[in-house]
């Protein structure tokens, strides 16, 4: 994803003047050659985040669109209050893209494991929040942010994932993208975990029986309630999928919609637990290890099925 | 120019003007305002080349309030400057205002939103870096407080700014020498607090910052090198201007009620 995140900035600087890349000092092997090319639109303020998102505001409140880039936490959570006090209530152009989302720097332990990103952003008012699930998905998703007039979270999965899509897509920001289509359950995924979702959606599929729904829901905030509310209406069940911590990410902001318009519908949410792993690990060791194995994945989405026949297809007769 | 006769009573309207917001709205913070008063004063009165006919032109000088808490002072003189009807001061910090409690932006001749300490300068850094960038002509100016020099963030734009030679843009330390719960020295100590500064890469000079006359010239000769920001460091005194609010902790948090309205007032009109 990081390729295709900057192939897509480094042509929208090409287009564009007015469009900047700021980092504190991380990206090695992406921004030299960026900074090379581009040197009146790169800045690297060291390593200082608060300094990095403060001057990105000045920036982007003197007429650039600024992309911001590090690792998952330390441009989110090092400087929450500069992104909401500077960023969001000035609704500056800053797009902030952080690499590393969920575990993918496994190994390097807790401090770059981003698992709550998703819930502290999306909580942020004029915060757009996006998590592509693919390469593809992620450099559109930068050109579409380009086109945002406000800011922006893209959070960035692990460098070499492969594509899911086929060359291009439909994408829209605040819009899902049906992956496979499915009447029995629908599995919602945000960022890196798609790949897996079609994979246990696939295997369901050949196994079971099973026709699993694969909804890419890229756009966290705004969340695409017609996609959800759809699921709720066309199949039996709804199980969200985030490499995230169960609090307050995908799960629960789909979970906020299922309540608020009281969609009668089994829900389950797979993510990773509210905890903090001290272990070292590669991302599909820990994967595995805490929850997010394509197991729990397939368990869970037929365990959601089991629900509505267990009730004899009763279930839908609740409000809603 | 306007003569300093001008500019000081621009500083004492922008005074009396605080005081009765602060007692209206029983609000916060009249120390840290009037310590910056004379400040204010000389930027809006004649430094800074802003329009209130035209508060988002292109061109215009760049003025951040890092210390949001002194909103009351930057309210009252953007209105006496004209950017808004002075009238709007009456609803200052009370139910359903547009004149919150800490800057925001919104209120027009407001660049930027502040309240939390040690935001501005970084900011600034990025508007005057954005000039250079655009070999633009504006000058960028923030003003900080004493106790947001604690703030770390403060210093990383600090470091910032020397090395990409922003002599567009200028730090003024309203060095009043109290902070939140106490005298700066016993909190925290500053010192030296220029040469500080001076260390990062900042040009810096000193000044009594309630002398015009001395704040018009530091301002005039910025940037004081070429190739580097400018830091004012102004010694002033919290509370100045009404004798029983100078130097004292309480002013930072008491609104006067009527017997100290009248008695602050009458001390700003002696005649």
């Amino acid at each position: 994803m990081r390729t295709a995140f900057f192939n897509a900035v480094t042509a929208l600087c090409a287009a564009d003047r007015r469009v900047m890349l700021i980092t504190a000092d991380l990206g090695f092997g992406h921004v030299e050659r960026f900074a090379a090319r581009f040197s009146e639109q790169f800045l690297n303020v060291g390593v200082a985040e608060q300094n990095l998102a403060g001057v990105a505001t000045g920036l982007a409140l003197s007429g650039r669109h600024v992309f911001v880039y590090s690792i998952g936490n330390f441009p989110t959570m090092r400087c929450l209050e500069q992104v909401r006090n500077d960023i969001c209530y000035h609704r500056a152009h800053v797009t902030i893209v952080t690499s590393g989302g969920g575990l993918s720097y496994g190994s390097l332990g807790m401090s770059h494991h981003v698992t709550e990103d998703l819930a502290i952003m999306r909580s942020l008012p004029n915060m757009t929040v996006i998590a592509p699930g693919d390469p593809i998905e992620a450099g559109a998703a930068t050109l579409s942010a380009a086109r945002l007039d406000g800011p922006c979270y893209l959070r960035l999965a692990r460098a070499g994932d492969r594509n899911v899509h086929g060359e291009s897509i439909d994408f829209t920001i605040g819009r899902a993208v049906v992956v496979r289509r499915g009447d029995d359950v629908t599995l919602i995924s945000t960022g890196g975990m798609l790949d897996a979702a079609v994979r246990v959606a696939d295997r369901l599929r050949a196994e079971r029986s099973l026709s699993v729904r694969v909804l890419s829901m890229h756009t966290v905030k705004p969340l695409d309630e017609h996609a959800i509310s759809a699921a709720a209406r066309e199949t039996r069940g709804v199980v969200t999928l985030e490499e995230h911590s169960i609090v307050g990410g995908l799960g629960g902001a789909v979970a906020e919609v299922i309540a608020d318009r009281t969609l009668s519908v089994p829900f389950a949410r797979v993510a990773l637990p509210s905890t903090f792993i001290s272990v070292a690990g590669s991302q599909e060791y820990l994967r595995s290890a805490y929850g997010l194995s394509d197991d729990t994945i397939a368990e869970t989405i037929q365990r959601i099925a089991a629900v509505h026949s267990a009730l004899g297809g009763s279930w839908r007769g609740g409000v809603g | 120019m306007i003569s300093d006769a001008r500019a000081s009573t621009l500083a004492r309207k922008v005074r009396e003007r605080v005081l009765r917001m602060s007692s209206r709205a029983r609000s916060s913070h009249i120390g840290s305002c009037f310590s910056a008063a004379e400040l204010l004063a000389v930027l809006y009165g004649e430094w800074l080349r802003v329009d209130p006919r035209e508060p988002q032109a292109p061109a215009r000088d760049r003025f951040i309030l890092s210390k949001g808490h002194a909103c009351a002072a930057l309210y009252a003189v953007l209105a006496e400057r004209g950017f808004f009807p002075v009238e709007w001061l009456d609803s200052f910090y009370q139910d359903g205002s547009r004149l919150p409690g800490h800057v925001t932006v919104g209120v027009p001749g407001v660049e930027v939103s502040t309240g939390a300490l040690g935001h501005g300068l970084a900011i600034g850094a990025g508007m005057a870096l954005a000039g250079k960038r655009d070999n633009a002509l504006y000058r960028v100016v923030v003003m900080l407080s004493d106790g947001e020099c604690d703030e770390g963030a403060t210093w990383e734009a600090a470091l910032l700014a020397p090395h990409h030679r922003l002599d567009n843009l200028t730090a003024i330390v309203d060095y009043n020498k109290i902070q939140s719960l106490g005298w700066v020295k016993d909190i925290l100590d500053l010192e030296p607090l220029a040469d500080k500064w001076r260390a990062f890469g900042w040009s810096v000079r000193e000044i009594d910052g309630h002398d015009v006359d001395a704040i018009r010239r530091a301002l005039g000769a910025t940037p004081f090198e070429q190739g580097r920001p400018s830091c004012l460091v102004a010694h002033t005194i919290k509370g100045k201007g009404v004798s029983f609010m100078e130097g004292q902790l309480l002013w930072h948090y008491r609104a006067p009620d009527q017997e100290e309205l009248a008695r602050a007032l009458a001390e700003l009109h002696p005649e």
